[in-house]
Order: structure tokens, then C-alpha cells, then sequence
């Protein structure tokens, strides 16, 4: 990793351990917490990482912005962060402007479209949409009748919001749009489709999976050193030592995944099969480690990790719940399939070993 | 945080690729003349003599050593592009293997120089084989338990005792094994073993075939009865042996021979569901390649590591652990999937039959190399629960 990308990372980080404390967050139930949050987040520019300087932004690379958000799932901070940082970088990718104040992305499933209509505004129903209800803005990616991608900014107080909450209790809502006239809509770029954003946010949220892994694996360590039964730490026991290594492993194949999908995806000159790889394989595999990773974390704290008052289900909720956006495991599995398929069998070997 | 783990996204630089294509074509070449065939794994042949001279020719052994042993001083990234090609071709690296990937660096470290002059070289050149005498009856991971015992005598050591599972002593002209030169102490269990060069065909070894369950002839029971070693095949300290086997392991554990040894079934079920495949198969495949996809990037991130002077020794567990697992799920996960494939596939005996050997191969993945068990002791010890 660059030393600049240490720095962006590390000024994410020390807001997080600042305001972020997940310990604060589960005490506070009236989400005091999330103003101070988001006004320090602003503050450093994180929210616009990927907007270029001339769009409003602090024109971080792909990669610094990568880090922010394994920091950010470090930490399973429910505030938009992800999500600004994701329509701020689609609405740069028409070179429109992205205004302040939380943003997120339309759609957030692969199978949900949004379409043009003849006279501009735009049409459809998009679900599970993280954090729409509090999101001003929404970034869109629409196409038209022939099949050409726009992408546009609309207000969000222009949209209808049916409110819903994920697993981890965040914003998770449906978006109508029905004939709705965006505030700016510009031609999406030669070659950028749907798929190209569902992977965007498919690598943003494996990233987050893969952080809140590394978290529960760090707790569940230190809970084991601490909590005694039949007169040992339970670390002692060779079948809890077990599952935690098998808990490290999981968190490691989610890490290894998820910041090697970041990398192809900052230093892709072209979105090919193997950057498509790439990604695919990140959301599939943080997935899977999420459920089995996420089990093992519970199983080691017992009754109180299953409790309201701890802080587990901060992390494992969420990674469960990150899950589903911008395309499930099952549905990346689908495509991927495919794709093996349609180059034959003789060019999977080189597809994996090509970097 | 506890366990700061860390797999960096090495991407392999681009002197690596083109050896890939040559590594590539040398193997085409081979499968064209009817060397070996890629998709039968389950052959009898194992040990192909001439294909290891062959390698050796190529420079394609002892890779990494130092040019005055007749290495070639690469990169372990570009000996980790090799191994990978040979796996994924299923070629005849039996012979080779071992002396190439740990009794040659054990040689380099601890034996005297004229026995490195005399032997590293011709394991560059693919001419000679060895085994590794560790496990024991009755002792196998637990190589403390180890009994065969080496008694000083004039100029070097009587051997006695048994060596058990040992693969390729059959065919190997040396073996390195560990045996006893004093008792363990009450506070170190790991005291009194000591490392040992074994020339084979000498008086006093005695080497017994243990056939497997997949209908091959890998393993031995190797008997020694006052076999004599000279004091210079003494490898390193005296009753010190346990530190020095432990020390290479990361080089053992985290390669892609780790996780290739099934990969073949992949290859095959792809090949038999077509390019337009149903859901159920094609979601199937999606998941079991963007596992090996997965593993092959923390694979290869370990050898980024040791290329780079680090110890990354939980890491390296961590490939092992779930590499080995996925190997052994792999033939189970596409015998699953092979139950939708067409019966007019032309493959589909082929699959069939190599399923059969995969799983039949499965049940050893996870025993070889150190147990899961031992494993996830390692694992448990570097995330600071031991």
C-alpha cells in the first residue's frame, strides 16, 4: 500500500475509533451519534473520496478509497459512507457534480431497472436501496428504449420511499420513481452498463464484510481470553481454539478476496473477464464467510453475543446483511457460471492463474 | 487488533507470465508425444524418469538455489508458476517434487558443503528422488513420539527402528529423515532428534509397499536394521532436529500444490456441462471457481511474502488449512453437479472416472502435510490462544 493511501485510511480510521466506538453506538439508542459522525466525515472529505477535485470533490484514488471502506467495515458503521462514496463516483463517471449531504446509489439490485423516458424524467422501482431514506440525493444509472445508459442526479424528495430495514437494522428502502426530472442527466460512458455498477458495489461491500470479519475475529480472540468456564479460559479448550482458527481462515479468505477485487478494480485499464473475476469471486466468497465466519464469532460468545446490549451483531448482522445489495452470492454464482462456460473448459486455468 | 492478517494482492510480474507460456508449451509437447495424459490422474506411472530429466533441462528445478549447486537463482514466484502448471496439467512430478520443493533447501542450509557440491546438482538436473522419513508407527504428527533410534559408533551412526508412510521410498536414492540421539528431557519435550541424510540401496534399509485405497503404491513402511550413516550426513545440530523441520514448513504448506490436487474434476465438469449450461450447474460452477479463485490469490499472496524475506507462518497455515479442506470438498461438490450433465456429453467417462479417483484421493488431503488438527494448533498459537 502507497503512503498516501495510509494516510487517507488513517485519518478514516481515527474518526472511526473517535465517534465510532461501537460500545457508544449499541448504548445510544436514540443515534445521537450519527450527526458528530457524519459532520467529521465531511469534514475530512471522506464522503466524496472518489469525486474528482473539479466536481466538488477530494479526488482520492480508487485505491485510498478502497481503504476507507475496509476501515469503514472495520468499524460497521451505519452511516452512508459507502453508499456517497459509490453515487459520487457514478455521477463523476458522466462528469456531473456531486452536490453535499448523503447520497446513494439507484439501483442496487441487478435486476431492477430505471428507464428513460422519452420526455427525460425517469421511470422505476428499485428495492432494497441502502439508506434511501435519508439520502438527498440519489445518483441513478438509467438506460433508454435502445438500450443506452444515463446517469443522472435526482433529488430524493422527489421519489417515493417505502422505508424498510436490512438485517443489521440499516435503512434498506424501496424507490419509485415515476416520471421524476432529474436535477442533472448526462450520458453514461461508452461501455459502462449495469453490471459495471452492481460490481462497484459488490467489491465496496466485500470489502466491508471482509473488515467486519476482521473485527469479529479480533473480539471473539479477546472474549475467549477472558471468559472462564469449568475453571479455564475458554481460549484453553482445544475446540474453541478450533473454531477460531477456522474463523481466521474465513476472515482471511474474505480479506484476501475482497482487497485483490479492490486492486484489479484500481488498476483495470479495461473491464474484462478477469477483473469481472475478480469481483464476482469477492462478493461470492465474502459472502460464504460471512455466514460461516459470522456462525463461529456467535458460537464463541455464547447467550451474550446473541444479546441486544453486545456489541457482535453490530458486525455480524450487517456482514449478513451486506450480503444481499448489488447482487447476492447466488446471483453472481449464476453469472459467473456462464461466463466459465462460454470461454469452455480449457480456459478456465488461464482465466484463474491470469495475474 | 489481535491477529493482523495480511494477504497483500500480489499480482505476479510479467517475467513470470512468459515463463507460463514456455512452462505451457514444454507441457503440450510432452502430452503430444504421449509422456503422460492430463486427464487421467489415476496412473500407474507416476514416475516418469525421462520427464524429470527433462525439467531439469528446462532449468525448471532447484530454481531459486544458488547458480554454484547448478540452481538458477529465479524468483520463488517464478518457481510458484511452474509448480502451478505442472498441478493444473497433472504431470509426473513425483520423482522431483520433494527433492525440489524441501530436502534440496534443507541440504542448502545444513549439510557440508562437498555433500551440497555432490547432491544439489543432481536433483537441478532431475536425475535423483527423495523421500522424507518423519512419521512412525504409532507416531505420525506427534513427532515427538519418534523412536528410531541412531546410536554413535566409529565415524558415524547405527540405525534401528521403523519409518512409516513414507512416499516414494520405493523409487528414492536418499531419504532425510529424523531419528533419536537422546531421550527427551522433562523440560523439553523437543529435545534428542536429530536430522539425517539416508543414502537408500544400502545394507541394513529395507523398504516395504503400503498400497492405498485408490489402487496405488506411494507409501512404504521403511525398516532399518544397523544401518550405517557417516558423521558428515549429519544435517545440522545434534538432538536439534525439531526446530529446523518446523522452520520451512510455510514453504511446504502454502503452495499450490495445497489446493490443485482435485482441480481436474473442475476442468471436466465445465468441459461436460457445455457453454450453455442450466442454473443449477452454472450457479455450481460459479461458487467452486470463485473458491479456487479465492484460494489461489492468498496462495500466491504467501508466496509474495516469502519472496519478500517474510515468515508469514500463521498465513501459510491458514492456506494450508482451508486449501486442503477445499481440495477434499471439491470432488464431492462436482459429483453433485455431474448428476445434471447430459449423458451424451463425450466426456462424461472421463469425469466419471476421475471423480472416482478424486474421491477415493480425498480422505489423504487433509492428513498429509500436517493434519487439520495440527493445523489449527498453529492457527490457535499465532492468534495468541496458546
Amino acid at each position: 500500500m502507497a503512503e498516501s493511501e495510509n494516510i487517507v485510511a488513517e485519518t478514516a480510521e481515527k474518526i472511526f475509533a473517535d465517534l465510532a466506538d461501537a460500545q457508544t453506538i449499541n448504548r445510544d439508542q436514540k443515534g445521537e451519534w450519527k450527526a458528530p459522525l457524519w459532520q467529521a466525515l465531511s469534514d475530512a472529505g471522506l464522503p466524496l473520496s472518489w469525486v474528482p477535485e473539479n466536481c466538488g470533490g477530494s479526488g482520492a484514488s480508487l485505491a485510498e478509497g478502497f481503504s476507507v471502506l475496509s476501515a469503514a467495515g472495520r468499524f460497521a458503521v451505519a452511516v452512508p459512507l459507502a453508499e456517497t462514496m459509490l453515487a459520487g463516483w457514478l455521477l463523476a463517471q458522466a462528469k456531473i457534480t456531486s452536490p453535499g449531504g448523503e447520497m446513494t446509489v439507484v439501483p442496487a439490485s441487478p435486476k431492477d431497472r430505471i428507464t428513460v423516458n422519452a420526455d427525460g424524467s425517469l421511470s422505476g422501482r428499485a428495492r432494497g436501496v441502502p439508506f434511501a431514506k435519508v439520502a438527498k440525493h440519489f445518483a441513478v444509472l438509467a438506460s433508454n428504449a435502445k438500450g443506452d445508459f444515463a446517469v443522472a442526479l435526482v433529488d430524493g424528495g422527489k421519489c417515493r420511499i417505502e422505508t424498510g430495514l436490512n438485517l443489521g437494522g440499516d435503512p434498506s428502502d424501496v424507490v419509485t420513481l415515476d416520471k421524476v426530472q432529474p436535477v442533472t442527466i448526462k450520458p453514461a460512458p461508452t461501455g459502462f452498463d449495469q453490471a459495471r455498477l452492481m460490481l462497484m458495489g459488490g467489491v465496496a461491500r466485500s470489502l466491508q464484510i471482509a473488515g467486519a470479519l476482521e473485527s469479529m475475529l479480533d473480539i471473539s480472540v479477546r472474549y475467549s481470553n477472558e471468559r472462564v468456564a469449568f475453571e479455564k479460559k475458554i481460549s484453553k479448550f482445544q475446540a474453541v481454539q478450533h473454531n477460531l482458527a477456522r474463523l481466521a481462515g474465513e476472515s482471511a479468505a474474505a480479506l484476501a478476496a475482497a482487497t485483490s477485487a479492490a486492486d484489479a478494480i484500481a488498476n483495470a485499464t479495461s473491464f474484462n473477464d478477469e477483473v469481472f473475476l475478480e469481483a464476482v469471486a469477492a462478493k461470492i466468497r465474502c459472502a460464504e464467510a460471512a455466514e460461516k465466519g459470522g456462525g463461529i464469532a456467535h458460537q464463541v460468545h455464547g447467550a451474550i453475543g446473541f444479546t441486544i446490549e453486545h456489541i457482535l451483531h453490530r458486525y455480524s448482522l450487517r456482514a449478513l446483511a451486506w450480503r444481499d445489495d448489488f447482487g447476492s452470492e447466488s446471483f453472481w454464482a449464476v453469472e459467473l457460471g456462464k461466463l466459465v462456460a462460454r470461454r469452455g473448459a480449457d480456459e478456465l486455468w488461464p482465466l484463474v492463474a491470469s495475474r | 487488533m489481535t491477529a493482523a492478517l495480511r494477504f497483500d494482492p500480489i499480482r505476479l510480474p510479467s517475467e513470470c507470465e512468459q515463463l507460463r507460456k514456455e512452462v505451457r508449451a514444454f507441457l503440450a509437447e510432452e502430452i503430444a508425444a504421449g509422456t503422460f495424459d492430463p486427464h487421467k490422474p489415476n496412473r500407474e506411472d507416476t514416475d516418469v524418469p525421462e520427464f524429470s530429466r527433462k525439467v531439469g533441462a528446462r532449468g525448471w528445478l532447484g530454481m531459486t538455489w544458488p547458480k554454484k549447486y547448478g540452481g538458477h537463482e529465479r524468483s520463488f514466484l517464478e518457481r510458484y508458476v511452474v509448480t502451478e502448471e505442472m498441478r493444473v496439467a497433472n504431470a509426473p512430478t513425483r520423482r522431483f517434487f520433494v527433492a525440489d520443493r524441501q530436502s534440496g533447501p534443507v541440504l542448502l542450509k545444513y549439510a557440508p558443503e562437498h555433500i551440497k557440491m555432490e547432491i544439489l546438482p543432481r536433483i537441478c538436473r532431475g536425475e535423483i528422488c527423495f523421500a522424507i522419513g518423519m512419521s512412525e508407527p504409532n507416531s505420525g504428527s506427534d513427532l515427538f513420539a519418534a523412536k528410531t533410534r541412531a546410536t554413535k559408533t566409529d565415524g558415524g551412526y547405527l540405525i534401528n527402528g521403523t519409518k512409516i508412510w513414507t512416499s516414494s521410498a520405493h523409487i528414492a536414492d536418499y531419504m532425510i529423515a529424523i531419528f533419536r540421539t537422546s531421550p527427551p528431557t522433562k523440560e523439553n519435550r523437543r529435545h534428542g532428534l536429530t536430522q539425517f541424510l539416508v543414502k537408500m540401496k544400502q545394507p541394513g534399509i529395507q523398504v516395504n509397499p503400503i498400497g492405498q485405497i485408490t489402487g496405488q503404491y506411494e507409501f512404504n513402511e521403511v525398516v532399518f536394521t544397523d544401518h550405517f550413516i557417516p558423521d558428515d550426513h549429519v544435517l545440522g545440530e545434534i538432538d536439534g532436529a525439531w526446530k529446523q523441520a518446523t522452520s520451512e514448513l510455510a514453504y511446504e504448506r502454502s503452495g499450490p500444490e495445497r489446493f490443485l490436487e482435485t482441480y481436474y474434476v473442475l476442468t471436466e465438469l465445465v468441459r461436460a456441462v457445455g457453454n450453455n449450461p442450466d442454473t443449477r450447474s452454472a450457479e455450481g460452477i460459479g461458487r467452486l471457481v470463485a473458491q479456487v479463485h479465492t484460494m489461489r490469490r492468498m496462495s500466491v499472496s504467501v508466496a509474495g511474502m516469502l519472496q519478500a524475506g517474510k515468515e508469514p507462518v500463521v498465513e501459510a497455515s491458514i492456506v494450508k488449512d482451508i486449501g486442503t479442506i477445499w481440495e477434499q470438498q471439491l470432488p464431492h461438490r462436482v459429483r453433485e453437479l455431474a448428476a445434471f450433465v447430459e449423458e451424451t456429453a463425450t466426456n462424461r467417462e472421463t469425469l466419471e472416472k476421475q471423480l472416482d479417483f478424486a474421491i477415493k484421493t480425498a480422505p489423504k488431503l487433509t492428513i498429509q502435510g500436517g493434519t487439520t488438527e495440527v493445523l489449527r494448533g498453529i492457527i490457535a498459537r499465532g492468534l495468541g490462544l496458546r
